[in-house]
């Protein structure tokens, strides 16, 4: 789930095992839109800040945070901030 | 896509393949099989209970019990050296997967197709060069790929092969110093080195770009300069420099 | 049952010791409100705490700066673990604030001038960990880092740390802090803003 680095900055691939402990689907293939500027893009495609402590995911248009998922321990949190819409391809 | 939990696996092989780099084999019972360009993600647990997890494309693909990783040591790291320096043949580890549906190579495209590949970047790269050339026939594929110096290169010999063989046209940059003997270009790809490898715009090639965040960016945004259309162009972006 | 990979764990990273152990989350997400940048200029700007009775105490500008002000020197620590060691700031602490006020409350719910609030537990406001402060790195704090004053409550992560503060409303009882939902609007989310450090 992370990169070798303190806090690295990857893409939503870097992401697929992590959003596979909250959804059921490979998520790295729907296209979210974003509430901030409109974008859509698949969600590999995000800019992702990852640590062991969360993955903050952003919108590469605008840098908008779609969302961030938190690990507390073993609970996951997901945070919605700028995603309005998720699509399959 | 169903991408499953932990699976219990078993490291099989271990081979030193560059000065920091080491190839893999992993027996993973039960393993669904995976495509061209999909990665993992490898759990550890320490003794008291420490967990670390990582993400490793494959450099294999397709059904059967074992898979296969190349893990390129990152200084100071928690995992890489481990898994570079220490793992031996029986030890245990988890993993999950496969995942990953983007970053995929699937035969029965027309267009050609680019790879180009920054350092450990061509791992997933390398799985799909070998699935084309199992497959005998489909689009003609050029692989564009950079490295420091020829040593540091992993599945240089596979890759060279391949190219022998005609599955994939090879280029290689080096960014620091060539083999023995070396009088062409040395130092970091550039707009000039992209136009004059990749395959020109008009053919609408399928472009798969690998590699360090960094030069994944600077990759991309030269081929979308060239005229690439960014819809055609995808991208994976390992952490670090 | 747990697979161990042998001789794993040997170079874990070691925690450094100025920064906070594992994680502390809670279970506030605040958002900004819509709007731009509050903008208050230091003649209308007020501080009020509330008690849990409604009873109010409050300071302008003037009374607010004559009032004992600290060299704060400390490390500020986002929720993702990146952290700005050893930064410099002027305020009033807390505990001046409150010496005057009479409560037995729990819990403070911080307001901001353009409508964001967060929840802090009283015992993480009082015994010099927390103040309102107007100066970081020197310079009077501008308004896009929350100026003229914001509230910093160092040992939690940064976003407790309400920009624009306006006041404190006690209560006995934890309360999450209070996030618009109509008008939805991303502009200065908590996750961005800290980035501009």
């Amino acid at each position: 789930m992370r990169a070798e680095n303190a806090r690295s900055v990857v893409d939503g691939n870097a992401i697929a095992g992590l959003l596979a402990e909250l959804f059921t689907q490979d998520m790295t293939m729907m296209t979210g839109t974003c509430g901030g500027c409109g974008a859509q893009a698949p969600f590999a495609h995000n800019v992702v800040e990852l640590d062991e402590t969360a993955a903050i995911v952003r919108c590469r248009s605008c840098t908008h945070t779609l969302f961030t998922v938190l690990r507390d321990g073993e609970t996951l949190r997901l945070r919605i901030g700028s995603l309005v819409a998720l699509e399959a391809p | 896509m169903i991408v499953g939990d932990w699976r219990p696996a078993t490291v099989s092989e271990v081979a030193d393949v560059t000065p920091t780099a080491r190839v893999l084999r992993i027996t993973v019972p039960g393993w669904p099989g995976s495509e061209p360009g999909q990665h993992v993600d490898v759990r550890l647990t320490a003794e008291d209970g420490y967990q670390a997890v990582r993400s490793y494309s494959l450099g294999s693909y397709g059904g059967g019990d074992t898979i296969e990783l190349a893990v390129d040591e990152v200084p100071d790291g928690e995992v890489s050296p481990y898994l570079v320096r220490d793992v031996q043949p029986g030890d245990m580890l988890e993993v999950k997967g496969p995942l990953g549906g983007y970053f995929v190579w699937r035969p029965g495209g027309v267009n050609p197709v680019q790879l180009i590949a920054g350092g450990s970047g061509i791992v997933p790269l390398a799985a799909m060069a070998k699935a084309r050339a199992d497959a005998g026939t489909g689009p003609p594929f050029r692989l564009l790929y950079s490295v420091r110096r020829p040593e540091s290169a992993i599945y240089r010999d596979e890759l060279e092969r391949l190219a022998g063989d005609g599955g994939v046209n090879l280029t290689w940059v080096y960014t620091r110093g060539g083999p023995p003997g070396w009088t062409g270009r040395v130092g970091r790809i550039d707009d000039e080195v992209i136009a004059s490898t990749v395959w020109p715009v008009d053919q609408m090639p399928d472009v798969f770009v690998c590699g360090p965040t960094s030069f994944v960016e600077q990759v991309a945004d030269a081929l979308v300069r060239l005229g690439h259309p960014p819809a055609k162009i995808r991208t994976e972006r390992f952490g670090g420099a | 049952m747990a697979v161990f990979s042998r001789g794993f764990g040997a170079r874990r990273r070691e925690s450094d010791e100025r920064l906070p152990p594992g994680q502390y989350l809670t279970e506030d997400f605040p958002v900004l409100s819509a709007g731009p940048t509050p903008r208050v200029e230091p003649a209308e700007w007020r501080f009020t705490i509330r008690n849990e009775n409604g009873d109010a105490t409050s300071w302008t500008w003037d009374e607010f700066m004559a009032l004992p002000i600290e060299e704060i020197t400390t490390d500020i620590h986002c929720v993702t673990r990146w952290s700005k060691l050893g930064t410099h700031w002027r305020g009033v602490s807390i505990d001046t604030l409150f010496e005057g006020v009479e409560t037995d409350a729990g819990y403070a719910m911080a307001h901001s001038y353009g409508g964001y609030t967060t929840n802090v537990p009283m015992e993480d406001l009082l015994d010099g960990k927390s103040w309102v402060v107007f100066e970081f790195e020197g310079e009077p704090l501008d308004p896009e880092h929350g100026g003229p004053a914001r509230l910093i409550v160092p040992h939690l992560y940064f976003w407790k740390s309400a920009k624009w503060v306006r006041g404190l409303t006690l209560m006995d009882e934890d309360a999450p802090g209070f996030w618009e939902q109509n008008g939805y609007n991303m502009h200065g989310d908590p996750w961005t803003e800290e980035r501009y450090w």
